[in-house]
C-alpha cells in the first residue's frame, strides 16, 4: 500500500499524467453503462403501431419542451401496481424511440402524460390549459391562454423534419416535402386527409384541435400532441412476459 | 500572450495580455452575428443574436477604452487578482437573483392565483423554474467555482495566473453564458433536458469559454512554483474536465439550421435518457461535488490555520469520489424503460459512493483538530462545518434514495426537491458562503470582515430556513408518495391525484418561509460585504499571498 501513495507522488508532479488519469478514470463508467445500450438488441421492445411524430405533433412537442411541461409532468409510467391503475399500461422504450430527446420528466407536480392521449376531449384540454383553474380548482398549474391567442409559426417545419431525419427519425423524402402540408390538413377537416394518412397511417387525429377551423394555433398544435400520447402501441399484440421482453 | 516581464531592450513593448488579439476576437463576432441576425428569419435565433451582439460589442468598447489609457499591463509581480474581485461580485449577485427566483416559483406552486400571470406568458413556472435551476447552480455555483480556482491555482502553485486577458475573457465570456441562457429561457428558447437546457449556440459558446477556462487552468499549474500540485487543484481540475466531458456529449445535437435557435439531440429515448442523467448526476458529481470539495481543501485548513487531516484518505477518497460518481447516473430512472442491468448497476455505485462522499466530509471536519474552539469564536468556521454536516447529510441521503425500493417511494416526489437543496442550499451555499467570508477581506486587504455579528445572524437565519425548507419537502414528499400508493379496503386507488396536490399546500408555505429565510441570510451577507469593503485597507492583509506550501499541507504525513 505504502508504494501506492509513493506513486502517487507522481501524479501530483506532473499535470498532463494527472490529468490524463482523471479522464481514464472518470470514462469508464459511462462507457460501461451507456455504449451497450446502443447494441444491445433487447434494450428497445419490438413493438406493433410506433410512427414518427406529424408535422403538427412535432410543433406540439417543441411548444411542451419550449413551456418547460417536463419540469412538472412525467411521462413514464412505472411498472408499478398503483401507477398502472392510475395512468394505464407501464411505458415501454419503444415508446419514445422517436423521442430527441426523451422527455420522461423527473417530477410530478401534475399528473403523468404518457397515456392522456384520448382522455379527455380537446375541449377539456383548451379550457384547462386557458385556466387550469377553471376546471381543477385546486389546481397549481400556469395559465397558457397565449398559446390559443398565437398562431403557430411553423415556416421551418421543413427543415425540422429533415433535422429529425438526420439524427435517425425514418421520414421519407416525400414527408419531408409535404410537411407543411401535412400539418394544414391535420388541423383542417375540411381538408383531404388522403396524403397525410398515406405518410402516417391510419392510427391520427384529424381536426380542429380547438384553435379555430380557420387558423392553426399554438393552442392546436399542442393538444395534437398530447392527444396522441401513448396511443400508438398495439399492446394486443404486445407480450409483455415474453423472454424477450423481461429485461 | 505571456506576462514575463519584457526586460529593457530599446523598443519597451507594453504587454497588455493578448487584449488587442480580444478586441479584434471581438469585432469579428460582433460583425458575424450582425450578419447571421440579419438573414435568419426566426425571431428567437434573432434574440439570441442581438445579445450576443449586445455582448461583443460591449467588449469592443471596454477593450478598446482599457487599451487607450493603458489599464492592462500586465504586472508579472503580482497575482492577477481583478477577475477574482469580478468573480466575487458576480457569484453574490447571481445567488441573491437566482434565490429570488426560487421564492418565486415556490411562490406560484403555493398561490397560483396571485402569482400567475396568464397576460405574461413567461413568467410561468416552466420558464422560470430553469432560470432558477441554471442561476443557482451555474451562475452562483459556477461563478464562484471560477472565482475561486483562480484564487486557490494561484496561491498553491505560487505562479500567476496563465494567459494574460484570457482569465477575463472567462469571466465575461461566462456572464454572456448566463444571459444567454436564462433571457433565453423567458423567452422559450430551451432542449428541454434537465440542468442542459440552453440550446445549440449558447452550448458552443460555453464550449469555448470552457476551454479557455481549462487553459488558464492548466497553464497556471504548468508555470507553478511548488513541485506538488495542491490537493484542491486535483478536484478542480478534474472539476473543469470532466464537466466538458458531460457536456459535450449530452449536448450533441444537429441544428435545424445555421440561422435557426432549434437543434435536436442526436440521442433518442432510453438512450437520450442515460446520457441526459449520466451528464445530469455528474453535475451534481463534479461541478456541485467535486468543485466545492476543492474549496473545502483549500478554505477551511487556510481559515482553521490547520494542515488537512489525511492526505492519504485525501489521495483515496479523491480517486473513489471520480471513480464512482460516474456511475451513478442511472439511479434517476428507477423502474423506468431504461434496461434494469443498467438501473442495478446504477444503485450498486450509488451506494458504494456513501464512503468516498464522506471519506471528504471526514478530511474536513478532522482538519479542525486542535482548533475546534474556533467553532465558538469564528461564525465563518462554523458555517464550513455546517456545510460538510449537510454534505454528509445529502450523501447519505443520497445512496438511501437510489435503493429501488426506497426510490418507487421517493421518485417523482418532494423528497427529490428536498434532497437537492439540502445539499444545495446546506453544502454548497455554505461553502461558498465561507470561501466568500474568507476572500473579501483578502481581496481587497482589509483586516476583517466589517461584522461578524453579522455572519452569526447570516448563519441562523439560513441554517433555520434550510431546515424549515428540508422538512417540509420530507413530509411532502413522502406523503404524496404514500397518498399515490394508497389503496382503500375496496381496493380503489384511495385518492385522485389532484387531492394529493391540494394536501402539500401548508408544506408549500413552509418551504417557500424557509427560502425567504435563506434569501434574507444572502442579502445580510451582501450587506456585510458591501461594508466590509468600505473599511479602511490594511498593510497588513497581504498574508495570504503565502500559500499553504503543497508538500507540507498534510497532518502526519
Amino acid at each position: 500500500m505504502a508504494s501506492i501513495f509513493k506513486n502517487h507522488a507522481k501524479l501530483e508532479r506532473h499535470s498532463m499524467l494527472l490529468l490524463l488519469f482523471i479522464v481514464i478514470v472518470v470514462s469508464i463508467g459511462g462507457l460501461v453503462e451507456i455504449t451497450p445500450l446502443f447494441f444491445l438488441e433487447s434494450t428497445i421492445e419490438k413493438v406493433d403501431g410506433m410512427r414518427p411524430y406529424t408535422p403538427l405533433e412535432v410543433e406540439g412537442r417543441d411548444i411542451y419542451i419550449r413551456e418547460g411541461c417536463y419540469l412538472c409532468h412525467s411521462a413514464m409510467i412505472r411498472p408499478l401496481r398503483d401507477e398502472v391503475e392510475r395512468y394505464g399500461h407501464y411505458s415501454l422504450a419503444a415508446e419514445s424511440m422517436y423521442d430527441h430527446p426523451f422527455q420522461w420528466g423527473s417530477k410530478r407536480n401534475g399528473p403523468d402524460l404518457a397515456r392522456v392521449g384520448g382522455k379527455y376531449s380537446d375541449a377539456w384540454h383548451r379550457d384547462h390549459l386557458i385556466n387550469p383553474r377553471s376546471l381543477v380548482p385546486e389546481s397549481i398549474m400556469p395559465p397558457y391562454r397565449f398559446l390559443a391567442e398565437h398562431d403557430l409559426d411553423y415556416r421551418d417545419i421543413k427543415d425540422k423534419l429533415r433535422t429529425l431525419k438526420t439524427v435517425g427519425v425514418p421520414y421519407s423524402e416525400a414527408e419531408i416535402a409535404s410537411a407543411a402540408e401535412d400539418l394544414k390538413a391535420q388541423a383542417d377537416p375540411n381538408q383531404s386527409p388522403t396524403k397525410l394518412k398515406a405518410h402516417y397511417g391510419d392510427k391520427l387525429n384529424i381536426r380542429d384541435f380547438g384553435g379555430g377551423p380557420d387558423r392553426v394555433t399554438e393552442m392546436d398544435a399542442l393538444i395534437a400532441y398530447l392527444q396522441m400520447q401513448g396511443t400508438l402501441v398495439d399492446f394486443s399484440t404486445y407480450k409483455a412476459d415474453a423472454p424477450a421482453n423481461t429485461r | 500572450m505571456s506576462s514575463s516581464p519584457s526586460s529593457g531592450s530599446a523598443r519597451t513593448i507594453v504587454d497588455t495580455g493578448g487584449a488587442p488579439i480580444l478586441l479584434i476576437v471581438a469585432v469579428l463576432g460582433a460583425l458575424l452575428f450582425t450578419a447571421a441576425t440579419a438573414l435568419s428569419q426566426d425571431p428567437l435565433f434573432q434574440f439570441q443574436g442581438a445579445i450576443f451582439i449586445i455582448g461583443f460589442l460591449g467588449g469592443a468598447a471596454a477593450l478598446t477604452w482599457g487599451l487607450s489609457a493603458g489599464r492592462f499591463k500586465q504586472d508579472a509581480s503580482r497575482y492577477t487578482d481583478g477577475v477574482i474581485k469580478a468573480g466575487v461580485i458576480a457569484t453574490m449577485f447571481w445567488g441573491a437573483a437566482g434565490m429570488l427566483v426560487g421564492c418565486i416559483i415556490a411562490a406560484q406552486l403555493t398561490w397560483p392565483t396571485i402569482f400567475y400571470f396568464p397576460d405574461y406568458g413567461f413568467l410561468n413556472f416552466g420558464r422560470i423554474r430553469p432560470l432558477h435551476t441554471s442561476a443557482v447552480i451555474f451562475a452562483f455555483g459556477g461563478n464562484a467555482l471560477i472565482a475561486t480556482s483562480f484564487w486557490v491555482v494561484q496561491r498553491t502553485c505560487k505562479a500567476k495566473l496563465f494567459g494574460g486577458m484570457t482569465a477575463w475573457f472567462v469571466f465575461w465570456g461566462y456572464q454572456l453564458f448566463i444571459l444567454l441562457a436564462g433571457l433565453g429561457y423567458l423567452m422559450g428558447i430551451t432542449q428541454g433536458q434537465e440542468y442542459a437546457e440552453p440550446e445549440w449556440l449558447t452550448d458552443l459558446w460555453l464550449t469555448i469559454v470552457w476551454v479557455a477556462y481549462l487553459v488558464v487552468f492548466l497553464g497556471t499549474i504548468w508555470k507553478r512554483k511548488e513541485p506538488h500540485i495542491y490537493v484542491a487543484n486535483w478536484f478542480y481540475l478534474a472539476f473543469i474536465v470532466t464537466i466538458a466531458i458531460l457536456h459535450i456529449f449530452n449536448n450533441l445535437a444537429v441544428p435545424v439550421s445555421l440561422l435557426n435557435h432549434r437543434s435536436y439531440e442526436v440521442w433518442s429515448g432510453v438512450q437520450s435518457a442515460m446520457v441526459q442523467w449520466w451528464y445530469g448526476h455528474n453535475a451534481v458529481g463534479f461541478l456541485l461535488t467535486a468543485g466545492f470539495l476543492a474549496m473545502m481543501y483549500y478554505f477551511i485548513p487556510k481559515r482553521a490555520e490547520r494542515p488537512i487531516y489525511s492526505y492519504r484518505l485525501s489521495i483515496v477518497h479523491f480517486w473513489a469520489l471520480i471513480f464512482i460518481y460516474i456511475w451513478a447516473g442511472p439511479h434517476h430512472l428507477h423502474y423506468t424503460a431504461l434496461p434494469q442491468w443498467t438501473q442495478t448497476l446504477g444503485m450498486t455505485f450509488s451506494i458504494m459512493l456513501w464512503m468516498p462522499s464522506w471519506g471528504g466530509m471526514i478530511n474536513g471536519l478532522m482538519t479542525l483538530s486542535g482548533a475546534w474552539d474556533k467553532l465558538r469564536t469564528d461564525p465563518v468556521i462554523r458555517m464550513f462545518v455546517a456545510s460538510l454536516a449537510f454534505y454528509g447529510m445529502s450523501t447519505f441521503e443520497g445512496p438511501v434514495m437510489s435503493i429501488r425500493a426506497v426510490n418507487a417511494l421517493s421518485h417523482y416526489t418532494d423528497w427529490g426537491i428536498g434532497h437537492v437543496h439540502s445539499g444545495a442550499l446546506g453544502w454548497v451555499g455554505f461553502v461558498t458562503f465561507g470561501s466568500m467570508y474568507c476572500l473579501v477581506p483578502w481581496l481587497w486587504k482589509k483586516d476583517g470582515l466589517y461584522s461578524n455579528k453579522l455572519v452569526e445572524w447570516h448563519f441562523w437565519i439560513a441554517t433555520t430556513g434550510i431546515l424549515l425548507y428540508i422538512t417540509a419537502m420530507w413530509v411532502s414528499g413522502i406523503m404524496e408518495g404514500l397518498m399515490w400508493r394508497a389503496y382503500t379496503p375496496q381496493g380503489f386507488l384511495a385518492y385522485s391525484f389532484i387531492e394529493t396536490v391540494a394536501a402539500k399546500h401548508v408544506e408549500f408555505m413552509v418551504r417557500l418561509l424557509g427560502g425567504l429565510m435563506y434569501l434574507s441570510g444572502v442579502i445580510i451577507m451582501i450587506y456585510n460585504l458591501v461594508r466590509t469593503l468600505g473599511l479602511p485597507s490594511s498593510e497588513r492583509a497581504n498574508h495570504p499571498a503565502v500559500a499553504l506550501p503543497a508538500g507540507l499541507a498534510f497532518a502526519g504525513e
